[in-house]
């Protein structure tokens, strides 16, 4: 048994250190790899704090990585062609500065999430599955038939977008935007679960009645949950976009939700670190498996049939008994 | 008799053809334990849970401090003073003990929405929460994870939460319940102690409890109160005796 904090540097340390070698070996395709880990993983952190600390079972945040690559897909393509977003009422520019375009990107998954949530933190269990997955799925379809994106094609951006200071398509400088942004968003959920929301949204997960018996709504601190964890997923899609420089409707998919969730699964739910493990695994799974064999998600399929077996915790879980998630 | 804190009027539930509640009437005074007694499956605890807000009654009010509480909700009504403790413990059992008063604590201050400021470094609900825990006598345990306590350790955990709110009402459902004589005769101290701070409606199967305990009774049977009076009347009372306490005492 690791002390969890320990662990949890370790991950954080390899995740860095890895393309760190690439860089110097010159081996880019690795640290493209190290690059998907750090966003799939911070698309993790996002639905964990739903999933992982809230319970919420949400089979949607593709709604949100989806947003988030749209919005920058978007914007980033009417810069590209030089024409405006929109004239009337006022006048909209695309962009291709990425802290505007994360800006974007976060309010607008957070106002979606704010509405999804209104709507299906009404019913729990299998419903609130459903409901998330049909809201997906909604968006899923509308980007498959809206032509002016590229509908069922999708959208190439030919050139990465642009951070003051930095050459992004310099594989390393992009790893280390999105490695930074991942370490900052960590580091605002150990706070925020340490918080007296914390303490709230965790003692709802494992007993509403416990909740509404000293006073809370379990029900506004789920919708500010549900909020935050589209926006920190809508951030994640925005950078995957921009590492592909292509959005398609897959990334509103269910498949994506379901991957989503997968690593929070592998990594250990209401862990700190649990998507990045779990992230981290799952590319390395699909790079070694998928070199082996077309049918990698078989293998995947049975590891994750043994984790929830006989490791219910995820990797995290199963190497590092929890720390006090408090004080 | 103090003022009437708590008014349960004319209350009806049915679940498909059984009246748990068939017309339940009954108050609450400052100063005063109100014992509800039945046999099993009487219908205490869903009246309880109409109180607290948890089910909706089909017909019926419920007036707290002078105030129709019939169309709030289980957090507005815990906001506005009812504290209440579970038949069946309903606390964050992957919490600490700590963690599970604090929680009591944040909900009677208030400020849930607070993203950034750890919790349990804040002194005044630590204080609050320490005290209530000493109250129990459960403060060496404060860093367990409640889910290790014992089935009595969990009952005081919960009254101690409910010690939190600083509730002007209590609502009790079977308190004692599993916790031994030991830990029975320590909650009947501290209740006796506790009906100063406020008045407490106590669901309770154990009878020396209740009869050393409760300034009135109600008898709960089907559903309906047959009966409500002090300890004496209530013992001395045919209809009780033989819809109830006579079986108690034959077993
Ligand atoms: N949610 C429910 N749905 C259907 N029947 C219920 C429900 N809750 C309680 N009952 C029934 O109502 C009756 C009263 O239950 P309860 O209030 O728990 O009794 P007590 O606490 O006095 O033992 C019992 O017969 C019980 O089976
Ligand atoms: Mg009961």
């Amino acid at each position: 048994m690791i002390n969890e904090r320990v662990l949890n540097t370790l991950i954080a340390l390899l995740l860095l250190v890895v393309p760190l070698f690439a860089w110097q070996l010159d081996e880019p395709f690795i640290i493209t790899l190290a690059t998907k880990a750090a966003i799939l993983a911070l698309a993790g952190v996002g639905l964990n704090l739903a999933l992982g600390y809230g319970g919420l079972v949400s089979f949607g945040h593709a709604t949100f990585f989806g947003l988030g690559g749209y919005t920058m897909g978007i914007l980033a393509s009417h810069a590209q062609s030089f024409t405006p977003i929109m004239e009337s009422p006022f006048l909209i520019d695309g962009t291709k500065s990425m802290p505007i375009i994360w800006l974007v990107a976060i309010v607008i998954s957070a106002f979606v999430a704010f509405i999804i949530g209104l709507l299906s933190l009404r019913t729990t269990g299998v419903y609130f599955i459903m409901v998330t997955l049909a809201f997906g799925q909604m968006l899923y379809y509308f980007s498959i038939s809206w032509p002016a994106y590229g509908g069922e094609d999708g959208l190439s951006i030919y050139v990465r977008n642009e951070f003051p200071g930095l050459n992004t398509l310099d594989p390393i400088q992009f790893f280390g935007i999105c490695y930074v942004l991942l370490m900052v968003v960590i580091f605002f959920m150990s706070k925020l679960n340490s918080s007296s929301f914390g303490l709230a949204l965790n003692s709802a997960r494992q007993n509403s009645e416990r909740v509404q018996t000293v006073g809370i709504s379990p029900f506004r601190l789920q919708l500010v949950a549900f909020t935050i964890s589209g926006a920190v997923t809508g951030l994640a899609g925005a950078l995957f976009a921009d590492l592909n420089r292509f959005i398609s409707p897959t990334m509103f998919s269910w498949h994506t939700s379901g991957e989503i969730m997968v690593f929070i699964i592998l990594g250990g739910a209401a862990r700190l670190y649990g998507p990045v493990a779990g992230a981290a695994i799952f590319i390395l799974l699909e790079h070694v498996l998928g070199g082996l064999s077309e049918f990698w998600h078989i293998f995947l399929g049975a590891i994750l049939l043994l984790v929830v077996l006989f490791a219910k915790g995820g990797l995290i879980g199963s190497v590092s008994k929890k720390a006090a998630s408090h004080g | 008799m103090g003022n009437v804190i708590l008014d349960v009027r004319n209350i009806h539930k049915q679940f498909g053809a059984l009246k748990a509640s068939d017309g339940i009437s009954l108050d609450l005074r400052q100063g005063e334990i109100h014992a509800l007694i039945g046999p099993n499956g009487a219908g205490k605890s869903t009246l309880i849970a109409q109180i607290a807000g948890r089910l909706k009654p089909d017909s019926g009010c419920v007036h707290f401090l002078d105030q129709d509480i019939s169309l709030k909700s289980t957090a507005q009504r815990a906001n506005l003073g009812l504290g209440r403790t579970f038949q069946v413990s309903a606390l964050a059992m992957e919490n600490t003990v700590l963690e599970n008063v604090v929680l009591g604590a944040l909900g009677k201050r208030g400020k849930v929405f607070s993203f950034f400021k750890s919790v349990m470094h804040d002194k005044n609900l630590l204080s609050q929460a320490r005290a209530t825990l000493e109250r129990v006598q459960l403060i060496d345990d404060s860093n367990r994870i409640t889910a290790e306590l014992s089935h009595g350790q969990r009952r005081q955990l919960e009254v101690a939460v409910a010690l939190t709110l600083a509730p002007k009402a209590f609502l009790m459902d079977e308190p004692m319940a599993g916790m031994g004589a030991e830990g029975s005769k320590k909650l009947t101290k501290l209740l006796r102690q506790l009906k100063q701070d406020a008045p407490i409606l106590l669901v309770e199967h154990d009878m020396d409890a209740v009869f050393a305990l409760a300034d009135r009774i109600s008898v709960l049977v089907y559903g309906k109160i047959i009966a409500t009076g002090s300890v004496d009347e209530i013992r001395s009372n045919p209809d009780v005796r033989k819809a109830y306490l006579g079986d108690e005492e034959a077993t």
